[in-house]
Order: C-alpha cells, then structure tokens, then sequence
C-alpha cells in the first residue's frame, strides 16, 4: 500500500528562478502561451501570472515595500493542491479524473471531454483547457515519474528545494520543524494545508507562508463546489481500481479552445 | 557583493542557501533589492561603482576593532601569511600624500604602430617595491641572455633573484604595509562609506560585525562577486580591495573562505586558461609584445619569470608550449620557434579592436558565438562592422551580429543604406551542446566533459570544425612558401582528424580527445606517454604541452580525468576528488596550506582542510633510491604545497622556484610566497584600492581631488560615437546599472529563441524607483525613453521600490536598472541596452564600465 | 511502500548510462504538448548520456535521454555535487535549446552591397573564407615594426567568441589565428 506523497512548499527559501515552470513544462511538453510571444505584465517578475491548462506550475512575486529598499519581496511557486477532498474529481462526469495510488489527483487527458466542471468545481482555480488537447489539464504530480520511482520533475529541478517532494507524513514532520525554527528567529510562519482535520481534509501540495494566504493568492477557507460529499478517499481508491477500463474507453472530444490561447507551433 | 547570485547563478546558490539553514548570515549589498536580496539576512543598498569606499571602511574598522586586535589568530595570519610585515621602498607616495594619486604617475603617449590603448597616464611602479637587501653575487642576467645561455635556464632563473625584502613583525615600522594601509584607509569611516555610498552607517557597520564575528580561527566568511565588480574602470581594484580585507580576517585559503569568482559562461573560466584573449598565451603566460623587453625567448623568460615562486617554472611552461605550437621544428637551437610566434602591439581587447576597426585597421572578423551588435556602445560598435571587408558568423541562432547589416535600428531609421555597406557577410549555422563531445571549464576551475548523444540538422558543425577545415585549407594554400613571414604557420602542428577506428561525428570533424590531449602534453618522443602533472615538464623540448595548468587532466592516453562522474558519499567532508579534474593538480581550494597554522596544524577542528602529518612514513625517493624523512601534507583535498615539505623547512638559499619558499609560506605563485596586501608589481593602476569615482558620475569625488583612477582607459577619445557626460551633467542625472535576469542569458540569443524562457520575461524593461517615477509622471508599463551621451532607447517602465533614490554627499540621487538581454531577433525582442554603454575602462584587463554610468528617463 | 526523496535520487541516480528506466510505455519526442495519457513514460527505452549545462559557469551536470538518436527530454544528475539533480529555469530548457523549429540550419552568404541572403553550399563558402583569410593576412602582415622590433603578426583579422564554447573549441582557435600571426583573439571574459 503506497503512502501518500505529495510537495511541501517552503516559500521562505523561494528564490523565484522559474525552473519548475520550466522543468514542468519540459517534462510534460507544455507550450508557452502564443509561442512565448507575450506582453510585460507590469506585475513584478510575474509574466505567466496563473495556473492554467498549459501552466501547470507558477511562480508569484509578491512586493511589500514601505519606501526605497526599505520591505520585503516573497516568491512562491504555485501548483495544484491534490486536495484530499478533490471537488474536480468528485464533479467530473466522465471519470476522468482520478486518485490514484500515491494520493494524487489526476486528469486522464484521454478520457476528459472537455465540459470544463472541473474548473468551476477547483477552489484554487488550478485547471484550465489546454488549448492544444482541447482538454482540461493541471498538475499530474508527475504521476508517470512517480510510477516508475522519479521524483517530480519541478521539486527535482528547485535549486533551493523551496519545493520538496516526499511522503506526506514526512513532510509535516519536517514543515512542522522549519516553521518552529523560523518563529525562534521570529518569523511569523505558518502552514497552509498541512492539517488533515483542516479544509479539504488537507492539501497534499501544502505550504508555508509568512503572510496571510489571501497575500499569496490562496483561499483562507477553501471549500468544495457540493455539499455532503463522501470521504474522498474510498471513492478514490475505486476510481484507481477503474483506471485501466476508462483508459481505452476514449471518450475524449478534443476540442481545439482557440480563445487567447497559443496554437500549437511552438512548445 | 558585487553579485547577484541568485538570480545569475541560481544553482550555485543552493549552497549559501543550505548554509542559511545551517544558521550562517547572508549579506547582500547590492544597488538593487534583488532576488537575493529577497532570502538574505541583510540587505546593503550601495550606490553603482562605491564598492571600494565600503569594502575600504570594512577594513579600517576591522583592523581598528577590537576582535582584530585582541585575538591572536588574526595577528598571527596577517603576520606569516600576507605580506603585511614587509617595508616598501622610501620613496614610495600613497593617495593620502598627493590627493588621490600614487607616486610614479607619468604621461602615455600612444604608439603610433597601434595607438588603440587608450591611455593617457600610466603609472612607472619603480617606488612601489619592496625594500630589499643586497642581491647575491652570480652571473648577470643579460651576460646569460647574450651568450644564449641553457637550456636548462635554470642560470638564467636563479640570475633573476632579488636581494631579501626588509620585514618588521611588530608592525610598528611607518614603512611597513600594514602601517601604510592602516594610514592610507583611516579616512574610510562608517560616516564616510554612508556619505560616498549611501549605504546607512548602522547596516555598514552590522556587516563590519558579522564579518568579524564569523572570521577567525573556528569560522571563515566568503564573498562571491561576479561582472559587478569586474565592469568598472577600477574593478580589479574592488577585487583586489576584497582578497585585502579576506586576508586581513584570515578568510584565504581556508574551507568556506575566499573570493568567489562567479563567472558567467559555462566555459568563461576554460576560455581565459585556454586564452581566447589577446594578452595571454596558455596558462596565464603573458602574450609576447612589442612594448616590453620580449625581444627573443631569453628575454621573454627574464621579464616573465618569478624566479622564487612556482612561476620560476615559467621556462618549463613556456618551452613546452612552444613545442605544442611548432612540433619538431622547435629546437634549442630555433629558441623552440620562439621567433615565429606573434607579438601583440597593445592592446587588441575588445573594445580597442573595434575602435581600430571604426577607423578601418580590422578588415576582417570571425564571430563564433558571441553577439557584438548587441554590446559595448552598440551603435559604435555597428558602425565599426559595417567598416569591415568581410565578416563571419558562426552561430547556433541568427543573432543581431549576423543580421545588423540589413535589421540594425539604424538602418531600420533609414540613416544608413543597406546597399552602402560593402561587407561580406557569412553565417555558418552551429551544433548545440548534445551534439558534440568537449570539456567546459567552470567557475570553480573544473573541468567537466560532456557527451554526444544526438546529431544535429542541416549544415550544423561544431565550431572547432570550422577553424579545423579553415586550417587544412589555409596549410595547403601556403604549403611550399619560402617567405620567411610563413614559416611559422607552415611548422604549426594541426593534428586534430581522429585516428584510425575512431569514427568523426561530422565529416571532416575533430577529435575533441586529441585536442585534450595536446592541451595536456605528453613526452615529445612519444606522443602515447602522457604527462601525469605539470612537475614533469622540462625546459629542454622533451615534453610537449600547450597548457602547463591543465597538465594532469589526460594523465594516460586513453584516462580522460574531465569525464568521471564519482561523488563522494554523502556526510563525508571530502572535495569530490573523483568528480571531474580541476586544475592545478586537480586541487579544489587554492593556497591550502593556509587552512593549516604555522605548524602545519589545522587552525580548528571544524575548520581542518589540509594539513601536515609528521608521523607519515615515506617510500623512499624513486629516482635515487635514498630514504625520505617522515611526515607528509594530507587532507581533504589535494595540498598545495610540494608533498614531503615540512611546516620548518628553510628556503635553499641558491633556491629557485618552490626551493626558495619556507614550510609557512603558503602562497606559492607570488614571489614570497605571502598573500599580497599591498601589490608592488602586477596592477597597474597602484599597489592599493582607492575609491574613485566612475568615468561618467553624478558627483565630484568627495575623497580626493583625483575624480577617476588616473589611469583608466578611454578608446576612440573625442570621436562622435563615443560621447562622454562631465561630471554632474545636468542632462544625464541618474545612475544607470545594466545587469541579467534568471530567465535569459547573455544577449539573449540562447534565450530569446526558446519559447519556455521568452515567455517568462517576455520584454525589455527598466526598473525605476517610485519616486522618480512620480516627478516624472512615469505609470508602471508607461513607455519610457531612456538616454545616454551615446543613444537612447524605448522601454517599459517597471515602477518598484526595490530601487530608488540614494543620499549621497549631500545629493538626492535617482538610481535606475535595466536588463541588457534584448535586441530585434528571437520571440521576445527589444531594444539594445548596450546602445547606452561607453567605450571606457579598466586599465589592467580593458574591462568596460558597464555598471555605473549615467542616463536620463523621459516619459515616452 | 516507504518512498522518500533519497529513494526517489537513487533510482535516478542509477541512470547513469544505458537504458535510462524500463517499464512503462513512452511517448516518443514530439514539438507538440503532452495529448496523451500523463501515467505513460516519455524515457522509456531511452539511452541516457551524460552532459553538462551550457549557460553559466556553475556546470551543473545533465542527462541527455535520447531514443533512437532523438532527444526526448533533458534533466539534471543527481550525481553532481554541484547541482544535485536541480537545474535552474534555462538548465531546464536546455531541451528546447535542441528542439526548436527556430534553428538556423543553413549557411548564409551576403554579396558586398547586396539586399539579400543566399543560401549557399557549406563547402563554397568555407574555400571562400580561407580565401578572405589568405588575402587580408598577405596584404597587412608586419613581420617588422618600423622600430626594427620583429612581431610576425597582422592586428588586421579579429576573432571574436569562445566563453561558450568548449576548451577544445579554444585551443584549435588560439592555435589557428595565433599560427597565422593573428593576435587579436577575444571571448566575452572580456566584456
């Protein structure tokens, strides 16, 4: 029986390099939005500014300065939160998003049909079409990686390791040290998403901040899109068990989404 | 200081990252709050180009401070290790004495052969030297040099040895370096650094305290600079003033110490061993020139040689070399082809090349990937290209160089023709790094070689192909001339085809193992055998060898050291030996033997590196059979020291060479083996760091009334392409400093391209404060224009805190930053920051002065 | 199972060469994004060559994974001291650096004064080169200053570049310009 594995954000030593948007994007063959011919957002060092279907890692750059050199610049890389209530997975119609057996959550892009419920249904806004599959996509935690024992490829490429891959449990152990570290140093750091018995029943992805999570673009209080789910964990050990079927059932309609999207010319 | 480390060298700065973990502090001063900045401890704001005002007030108060003085350890350093202790000459003049300028200043005037040094004043460093004792009686160096005496050259060597330097241990003597440094910084206080750098007094003075709180016997401090202390008119000084202050607090030589070069190119550091520059010939031998006394291969060596250094070698290497050059035809007798190597007639950095090239003395160019259009005062140096006869481009990308004749922004404007430019222009299309098999050198010395795993498209070669088939054709087309002026390209070796059973990449490709393998030298009579380390090299011709520091990486023909790939395990306090070769002698700290006391002991447990075991029993002298007395220098690392030698052997006193160095003088290739505080010879703008003001500044020097080091180097002087602002001028009232982003490289052409970085940064912008902004009524992402004496460009404005106004001398001064990546090829495009850059630099190494200069900013 | 990052480093670490990971089926190399199914392997069956980042001078290790003689995908090696399988944002791109529908693959030839590329034959234009070469070097070579100093050299011909290249690149360069008396050589450590 695999544990659950997942990533522990430490924002505090997030250099805001971008390379998991890279190595992700690399590993996973995303393409950059319009071929990588884009605009200056004005937004700091932030130029893809969101998750989306094509950007399934995004680093943000948060200014807080009180006048010349005098404040402080926080950086965290965002990603989906493998929620361990998952709303995508409990609205999806097609069955197409999956538990699988590492506690992640992922879309089979094979089986997804586009209907986009699952992007109202994320409280974080993670998912989006990817316009070249025509099909909802975001972080798979690198499931094919983990299958065959890689670690995911962005914690893999974080030169500070701000972004750390490994179990679960091991993880909080080891978040529940640094925030104990920092607040001796009197940093005020805390944990977002770490707490099984918080909102979502935890967050596998999980972080630590320094300010509060509306700062960094994350919901104080996450929530599922329906009420009086079940636990999710059942429905989601049977949706692992189902995988194979629904994998050859191809009930996939690609639908090209050609809105603002990049075509599929460059990667 | 001086870096911005981690946004250039994200990876590298896993480690300080790490250490920060460990409870170590990081300490960023840096004009702008970057991304380092955003995870350091402290953040230091420095006004552009004042780094040798702080580093300068950081040594007057630590040797002022009470750690430095009371404990033992750094007295102790200072006194054996550096050269604090030695009496300079009494004619000797420092900056205090004569208003910014040290003694020796005379007049320049430019040859007229080559008059591209750009140079008004040079300094004759007669009165900077040591005071020294009688020279011992023996043969005189020009009766040697005229009778062509050696090989060996060992007479010629020893003929070269001083009398012994005066020294006074107390320190007390007003003579000696270390009462001429404490004199000549006194006036680099705390309130001085916050008035010269804008720099607020408490944070200097919190970095003075750290500084010393983490030096000394248990702890050691490192500082990690990159091209903002080397793009100045007097950025070596800053370099120089940094290893001053490590030497002071003992931080040389040690584990976690030192003066970090961060350098910026995944071969920057093998191209500088393996000179693609002009002053120098392999190994950091000086470049034969027309203006010293080079005139035949004796003397060369006695200009050249240290004759009481390692660098009393300098025969070995130089013979070696010559012989890798012209092979067989290199004979004693030829002086080893000594005569058909070139002499440089100057300076031929740069930016003096294109100057020459502006008044049409360079007809022709080959460009292999680097991307000039883009750089150094860009528009000057776009009209130099269009001067030349013929012009090739070698490059993985169509880069702005290869493109300027017909995209350059001023032939979009239409002030210049496409068809008035009467250059050939070539572009010959390179393979990218999987493509190929080589070594690349990095920033810590080592050499690593990487593998070809796929081939590449079309007409892709790899850029040694290109100069491989060159040379074969221009061999045949000069094969058989008996003009004297040919003779030394016809005796060049070119051996670089694969040998039998090994299958070249390309057609006509090189074999990149056998270029390692000259580059590493072998015994001339067999090619087959290998030298194993540069302490088998002979003046004599026996041994071929181009590149005496590399001498070790190939030890055996078929044992590629550069290619291992073998960690040490983890926990282990180990160098990682076995992970590829790092030159010299794959050691990986520099002048370890000062990791160790005077003794040999390691100063501290924590901080043990190298050191010397007595009781370490030695096989007997493999060449005469005779017993070796006990102990031996072990460690970590590989020491750097010569093995056997004990902390209290004395100098030889006919010695040459290492024979003429102790057991306790750990830095071997100057000539008395100390860490040199005060440099009599080698700099050639003065023997100590004075803060002088940019070439183009906001401010009068409130220092000296010397405003700029006297004897920085200003090409193509008073010509329309290279105009210069005055000090204060009005029109140009802001400091401006050009830098890199993490997500692109360089001039943007390995970036640019690539559709996953360009759309992390996707356009050029400028990063202004808030307050500038508002007087001038610049919004976030306005269009701005940004203007130099030499051009102005468009970008959009990046309105933030993380830069902004400084108080200096009494002056509210406006600081501006933008990113030097962009130009009119790739995905993402932009104007040419460069097209704001002087053609102004650094005396010792032509280095321009690209991070303080002036500009104003105009709401476009 | 007991998975943690060291695990996870180890088993990376043992693609040293050959077979970069067995199992799973791959998808092959392909310009356009990831369609297919995210739990299939895009390594699998790939040989895997060792390398090093060609950007800055931190030189941290790669591993090149290739399938049948086409690169599939570009990582960090774990094995590197200085890198430890991590590379940074253009570390990690140093695939699309080989993958581009951007590369110049031709060799250009513009006529003094004229409007336009050529696309011309590799071996043409090399003889061309030489030729240039040739003729600059006999028409400006000063085997002596007028000072009588003897130089054999000619500061008329200019080689620019090499910070990006590879030793081996260097070496041949230096000997070439400097065999033929050209001194004026330079790389970016200059700039």
């Amino acid at each position: 029986m695999p544990e659950a594995m997942g990533f522990f954000t430490d924002t505090t030593v997030c250099i805001g390099c971008k390379a998991c948007e890279v190595a992700c994007k690399e590993w996973n063959q995303l393409p950059a939005e319009n071929g990588g011919v884009r605009e200056l957002s004005g937004d700091s060092y932030d130029n893809t500014r969101r998750l989306d279907g094509i950007h399934w890692r995004h680093v943000r750059f948060i200014e807080q300065f009180k006048g010349p050199y005098d404040g402080r610049w926080l950086m965290m890389s965002d990603v989906c939160k493998h929620c361990v209530q998952a709303g995508c997975l409990e609205v999806c119609p097609t069955g197409a998003i999956i538990r699988t057996q590492f506690d992640t959550v992922v879309i089979q892009s094979d089986v997804c049909n586009g209907c986009r419920a699952c992007i109202a249904a994320c409280p974080f806004g993670v998912i989006d079409i990817n316009p070249v599959s025509g099909t909802a996509q975001k972080c798979t935690l690198c499931y094919d990686r983990l299958q065959v024992g890689l670690e995911p490829a962005c914690s893999k490429a974080c030169p500070t390791d701000s972004i750390q891959f490994g179990a679960i449990s091991e993880l909080r152990t080891r978040a529940g040290k640094r925030v104990a570290q920092l607040k001796s140093q009197g940093v005020a750091a805390e944990l977002y998403g770490a707490d099984p018995s918080g909102p979502l029943g935890g967050l596998n992805s999980f972080y630590l901040l320094v300010d509060k999570p509306e700062v960094y673009g994350l919901p104080r209080h996450p929530e599922l899109p329906t009420a009086n789910l079940a636990k999710s964990g059942g429905l989601s050990m049977a949706s692992a068990a189902v995988l194979g079927l629904l994998a050859i059932v191809g009930l996939r309609k690609r639908r090209m989404d050609e809105q603002s999207r990049g075509g599929p010319g460059n990667v | 200081m001086g870096s911005n480390m981690a946004e250039c060298h994200p990876v590298a700065f896993r480690w300080p990252m790490k250490a920060k973990l460990n409870g170590a502090k990081l300490v960023h001063v840096d004009p702008r709050f970057t991304r380092t900045s955003a995870v350091a401890d402290l953040h230091v704001p420095i006004r552009a180009g004042s780094d040798i005002a702080f580093l300068g007030g950081l040594i007057n108060y630590v040797i002022n401070s009470k750690r430095w003085n009371s404990d033992p350890f750094f007295r102790e350093f200072a006194v054996n290790y550096t050269n604090a202790a030695t009496i300079i000459g009494d004619d000797f003049k420092d900056t205090e004495e004569l208003d910014g300028v040290f003694s020796g200043l005379v007049k320049f005037s430019e040859p007229a052969f080559w008059p591209y040094n750009g140079l008004e004043g040079r300094y004759d460093n007669a009165t900077w030297a040591y005071k020294r004792g009688p020279k011992a009686p023996g043969p005189v160096t020009k009766d040697l040099i005229a009778k062509r005496a050696g090989p060996p050259f060992d007479d010629l060597v020893r003929s070269l040895k001083p009398g012994p330097a005066d020294k006074d241990p107390t320190l007390q003597n007003p003579h000696c370096v270390f009462q001429i440094l404490k004199r000549h910084f006194a006036r680099y206080t705390p309130e001085m650094v916050e008035q010269v750098c804008g720099s607020p007094k408490e944070k200097f003075i919190k970095v003075a305290e750290l500084l010393l709180e983490n030096s000394g016997r248990d702890r050691t401090s490192a500082f990690a600079y990159a091209v903002a202390w080397t793009q100045h008119t007097y950025g070596v000084q800053m370099i120089s003033c940094c290893a001053l202050l490590q030497l002071l607090l003992g931080n040389i030589g040690r584990p976690g110490a030192g003066v970090m070069a961060l350098r910026g190119h995944a071969a920057i550091q093998g191209s500088t061993d393996v000179p693609t520059l002009y002053h120098s010939i392999h190994g950091y031998m000086n470049a034969p020139s027309a203006l010293r006394p080079h005139e035949t291969l004796r003397d060369y060596m006695a200009a050249e040689t240290s004759p009481t250094s390692y660098y009393g070698n300098l025969p070995k290497f130089l013979v070696s070399y010559l012989k890798s050059m012209y092979g067989a035809a290199a004979t004693a007798e030829n002086d080893f082809g000594y005569d058909w190597h070139p002499k440089i007639l100057g300076d031929h950095s740069h930016i003096a090349c294109f100057a020459a090239m502006a008044e049409g003395k360079v007809k022709g160019m080959c460009c292999v990937g680097q991307n000039p259009a883009t750089s150094l005062n860009g528009g000057a140096t776009r009209q130099a290209l269009r001067q030349l006869d013929w012009l090739v481009v070698k490059d993985n990308w169509l880069t702005e160089t290869a493109t300027s004749w017909y995209l350059a922004p001023e032939v979009k404007s239409g002030e210049v023709k496409v068809g008035d430019n009467k250059t050939e222009v070539f572009f010959f299309p390179s393979t990218q790094i999987a493509e190929y098999d080589g070594s690349f050198t990095n920033t810590q010395r080592m050499l690593q070689w990487h593998s070809f795993a796929a081939k590449a498209p079309g007409d892709c070669r790899t850029d040694s192909w290109f100069y491989h088939n060159l040379a074969k054709r221009l061999k045949k087309a000069y094969a058989g001339s008996k003009l004297s002026r040919d003779q030394g390209w016809n005796n060049v070796t070119w051996d670089f085809d694969p040998d039998a059973g090994e299958e070249p990449l390309y057609p006509g490709e090189i074999s990149a193992r056998k270029v390692l393998r000259e580059i590493n030298g072998y015994q001339t009579a067999d090619p087959k055998q290998h030298l194993k380390g540069f302490a088998e090299l002979k003046d004599d011709g026996s041994t071929t060898c181009a590149s005496w520091i590399y001498c070790g990486c190939y030890p055996a023909w078929d044992q590629n050291l550069t290619a291992r790939r073998e960690a040490d395990p983890p926990g282990v306090p180990g160098a990682h030996l076995k992970w590829g070769w790092a030159w010299p002698a794959n050691r990986r700290v520099m002048y370890n033997r000062a990791s160790a006391d005077l003794k040999g002991n390691p100063w501290s447990e924590r901080k043990r590196w190298v050191w010397w075991d007595a009781t370490f029993v030695n096989p007997p002298d493999p060449k005469t059979g005779k017993p070796v007395p006990r102990g031996k220098w072990v460690g970590y690392d590989v020491p750097d020291f010569g093995g056997t030698k004990a902390p209290d052997a004395q100098p030889k006193p006919d010695g040459i060479g290492l024979d003429a160095l102790s057991g306790t003088q750990p830095f071997i290739m100057r000539a008395d083996g100390k860490g040199w505080l005060f440099v009599p010879a080698g700099l050639v703008d003065g023997p100590l760091p004075t803060h002088y003001e940019p070439h183009e500044s906001p401010i009068q020097n409130p220092l000296y009334k010397q405003q700029t080091s006297p004897v920085h180097k200003v090409w193509a002087p008073g010509k329309p392409y290279n105009k210069l602002a005055v000090v204060g001028d009005p029109k140009f009232p802001y400091v401006i400093s050009t830098y890199r982003l993490t997500e692109h490289y360089l001039a943007g052409a390995m970036s640019r391209w690539l559709p996953w970085l360009a759309e992390l940064q996707p356009e050029l912008f400028i990063e202004l404060g808030k307050g500038l902004a508002q007087e001038k009524g610049i919004k976030n992402l306005d269009w701005v224009v940004v203007s130099s004496p030499r051009g102005h460009i468009r970008a959009k404005a990046l309105v933030t805190d993380r830069i902004g106004v400084m108080h200096i001398a009494g002056k509210r001064i406006h600081h501006v930053g933008m990113p030097w990546h962009w130009g009119w090829m790739g995905l993402s495009t932009g104007d040419v920051v460069n097209d704001l850059t002087a053609w102004v630099g650094d005396p010792n190494v032509s280095i321009h002065e690209g991070k303080a200069f002036v500009c104003n900013v105009e709401k476009a | 199972m007991l998975v943690g990052r060291r695990d996870f480093l180890r088993l990376t670490a043992s693609a040293g060469a050959g077979t970069a990971i067995g199992g799973l089926v791959g998808l092959g190399v392909t310009l356009a994004p990831a369609m297919a199914r995210a739990q299939e392997l895009r390594i699998k069956d790939a040989k895997t060559t060792p390398s090093i980042c060609p950007f800055c001078s931190v030189g941290c290790a790669t591993l090149i994974h290739t399938v049948d003689g086409k690169i599939v995908n570009i990582e960090g090696d774990p094995r590197s001291p200085h890198n430890e399988g991590t590379l940074c944002p253009k570390g990690a791109a140093i695939y699309q650096l080989h993958m581009n529908p951007n590369r110049a693959t031709k060799v250009l030839h513009r006529k003094p004064g004229a409007g336009d590329w050529e696309v011309v034959e590799l071996e043409w234009a090399m003889d061309r080169v030489a030729e240039l070469i040739k003729k600059t070097r006999d028409e400006t070579f000063i085997e002596k200053l007028p000072n009588g100093k003897l130089v054999n050299m000619t500061p008329a011909m200019f080689a620019l570049g090499g910070a990006t290249l590879d030793n081996e690149f260097n070496h041949v360069c230096q000997k070439f310009w400097r065999g033929l008396g050209v001194v004026a050589i330079e790389n970016q450590a200059r700039i």
